[in-house]
């Protein structure tokens, strides 16, 4: 049989039919419009790949004016945040360690002495380059900013110290990822994309399917309690996630070559946090959602701005005040700065558990909304 | 077994979702052992009814015992003791036969739950084929499956909410044979169908429609209660006489039976004053007992009339 010619008539019926059911689901609708808006206003306003006002830390062991106009300058470039004063070395130590800090600035103790003698003092800078992107550009403009603010001293007798050569050196530490190597950043951070990305989609899909195939009516009909239902349904997908984990740490380990400073048991162990975190924010949505499409558009909602706000793809730090508060609610955040804080840096339970408490604080608050939602009768 | 005499006793059970009434005001008492069939058009509310009783829609009112507990306030006591089979197939197609059975006996806490598989893979005649999916089995194996997972947990009161849509004449036939079976040992069934033969088939009938219960009884109580008078008219060009009978006073329905018409109404005097003229024309006329539809096609019209 010849199939018939191309008809306008029928094409229309087709396209018509598809506005009309395009307009009466709304959550499609919406993705339409809100995602794009989304990257918009993420990618337009939030994210920023040369990150300014960074936290930054002082240590003037050398109280001389030299130091203060240090300070000074520091204080008024855009670079820098002068967020803390520190009065001992480990002091800077733990707020690199505590992702307190990005920098720190050391004046040591004869700074002033050498620089009048000539003798090109050390300027030490400490940065945290667990994410090599944040560190680049801060370098080079403490570097310039030192010698400009420092020259405006050097008057009269000093001026032949200004030289063309700053006179003094600046010493860089890159704290915990000293070559620079994105890698160190990008796999132990994929750990947590991906955990975030299967379990909330996989959980999402878990209620609307047994709603959508008539089998909730079924359960439901039977003596099963909200709390069975939806604990029985996170269960199993808790051992999936720590497949996806033992995957990525053999990863890192042995084909990317990432440090392993801290122990791998207090990882494992926080992580289980972190992924019922994701399974919570499943199994909400998985209340919500009418059908398996709307589970997997709200799964989507959830991760575009996990993704973009988490510090993942970039830094954290660069970002403007609004979108860092929205990062800190989400779990990824946290997360992240765990999971790096153990490889890179050799974090122990203390420094880890100011991002432990949000992502507990956060299960708590989404585990209660999907018990209330999850209905026990089908009204 | 229920002690206070009924295994369902409920009245003035309503539902409303917004401003519509589902289920209005809605008595009802079942004995125990007895099939209690219900009846009634498309969205009247008899599912709504059914999951009301087994607690999975919160009544708006009403007040009862069903196997002696109270129907509002105790559901997850009665959902223990109820089995409910759903209009559509609700187990899952990806499990097999004797996993979907095990999960089921699991959710109830059953002491011996292999035992209690085992005996229900047999009743099902279904040993040799517990390891098939049950997405892969036909329409009527698969209300047999549900059925028997149904009854896993060896329940009181069975909810059947339209069993045999879509079934075969030999497998529905087997299917209420299973049910008299189980009700002459105790259990008490309400059933929902749009069969008339199944509806002859169940000791007592309720009618609904548009939330409201209409008659109740047995099979013949029903068609007594309906007070139509019928008559059945064979010969040549039915059709055409038809349409001339249709509208006429006291005639309700002018319906094709095969190779006859069943001419109903409710007022006997009135219908045959209106028929009388057709009578002579050599057409045969006898005046037969109602049938079950022409009763329950008469009250949705009243029905419509009062309540839409």
């Amino acid at each position: 049989m010849k199939p018939h010619a191309f008809n306008f008539h029928r094409l229309f019926a087709i396209v018509l039919k598809e506005f009309i059911q395009m307009r009466r689901d709304r959550l499609t609708f919406g993705m339409m419009i809100g995602i794009p808006m989304i990257q918009l206003i993420l990618f337009g306003y939030a994210i920023n790949s040369n990150p300014k006002h960074l936290p930054t830390a002082i240590y003037a062991a050398d109280n001389s004016p030299f130091s203060r106009t240090i300070v000074w300058g520091l204080r008024n470039s855009s670079y820098f945040d002068l967020t803390r004063e520190a009065h001992s070395a480990a002091e800077i130590k733990t707020w690199l360690a505590e992702n307190k800090v990005q920098f720190a600035v050391t004046v040591p103790v004869d700074f002033s002495r050498k620089l009048l003698r000539g003798e090109k003092p050390d300027l030490l800078l400490e940065a945290d380059a667990t994410d090599p992107s944040a560190v680049g550009f801060a370098q080079a403009a403490v570097s310039q900013l030192a010698t400009t603010v420092i020259n405006r001293d050097l008057i009269g007798p000093l001026m032949p110290l200004r030289a063309s050569a700053p006179p003094f050196n600046l010493v860089t530490h890159q704290h915990y990822n000293p070559e620079s190597i994105s890698q160190y950043n990008i796999v132990p951070g994929l750990m947590g994309v991906m955990l975030t990305m299967t379990m909330i989609m996989i959980t999402g899909l878990a209620i609307p399917r047994e709603r959508e195939r008539g089998t909730m009516e079924n359960l439901l009909s039977t003596p099963v309690h909200p709390g069975e239902v939806i604990v029985g349904k996170i269960i199993p997908y808790i051992f999936v996630g720590y497949v996806q984990v033992t995957l990525v740490l053999l990863a890192a380990k042995f084909v990317f070559g990432v440090p392993v400073m801290g122990s791998v048991p207090l990882l494992v162990a926080l992580t289980f946090l972190f992924i019922v975190a994701n399974l919570a924010v499943g199994i909400t949505f998985s209340t919500v959602a009418k059908n398996q499409l709307q589970a997997v558009q709200m799964a989507f909602f959830f991760f575009l701005p996990s993704l973009l706000l988490s510090g993942y793809m970039f830094p954290f730090r660069g970002m403007p005040g609004w979108a860092q508060n929205i990062g800190e609610c989400l779990p990824l955040t946290h997360f992240l700065r765990i999971v790096r804080g153990i490889l890179l840096k050799g974090n122990g339970v203390a420094e880890c558990a100011p991002d432990l408490w949000p992502i507990a604080f956060f299960v708590a608050v989404v585990l209660t909304l999907a018990v209330k939602r999850y209905r026990q009768t089908l009204d | 077994m229920s002690t206070a005499g009924f295994a369902i006793d409920v009245r003035g059970v309503t539902k409303k979702f917004g401003a519509r009434t589902v289920v209005n005001d809605i008595a009802m008492q079942v004995r125990p052992g007895e099939i209690y069939g219900f009846l009634g058009p498309n969205g009247s509310g008899k599912t709504t009814f059914l999951r009301m009783l087994c607690g999975l829609l919160t009544p708006d009112g009403g007040e009862g015992k069903c196997l002696s507990l109270d129907f509002r306030r105790e559901s997850s006591e009665i959902k223990k003791r109820v089995g409910y089979m759903t209009q559509k197939f609700s187990f899952y197609e990806d499990l097999t036969i004797e996993e979907n059975l095990d999960f089921i006996a699991r959710l109830y806490g059953m002491p011996q739950r292999k035992v209690a598989v085992e005996k229900s893979l047999e009743r099902l005649g279904m040993v040799e084929r517990r390891t098939q999916l049950a997405g892969t089995l036909s329409g009527g194996w698969k209300q047999r499956l549900a059925l028997a997972a149904c009854l896993i947990h060896e329940p009181q009161l069975l909810l059947l909410d339209e069993p045999t849509a879509g079934v075969d004449p030999k497998a529905r036939r087997d299917f209420w044979e299973e049910i008299h079976k189980l009700a002459a040992s105790g259990l008490t069934f309400l059933i929902t169908t749009h069969y008339m033969d199944e509806a002859s088939r169940c000791h007592r009938l309720g009618y609904i429609a548009y939330g409201n219960l209409l008659a109740h009884g047995s099979v013949d109580e029903v068609v007594r209660a309906g007070g139509l008078t019928t008559w059945e008219i064979s010969g040549e060009n039915l059709w055409a006489l038809a349409d001339k009978i249709r509208g006429l006073p006291g005639v309700e329905q002018v319906v094709a039976f095969g190779t006859t018409l069943h001419v109903s109404g409710r007022e006997a005097e009135k219908l045959h004053a209106s028929i009388a003229p057709f009578t002579a024309n050599g057409h045969r006329w006898t005046k037969i007992e109602p049938g079950l539809e022409d009763v329950f096609i008469s009250l949705m019209e009243t029905a419509k009339d009062n309540f839409s």
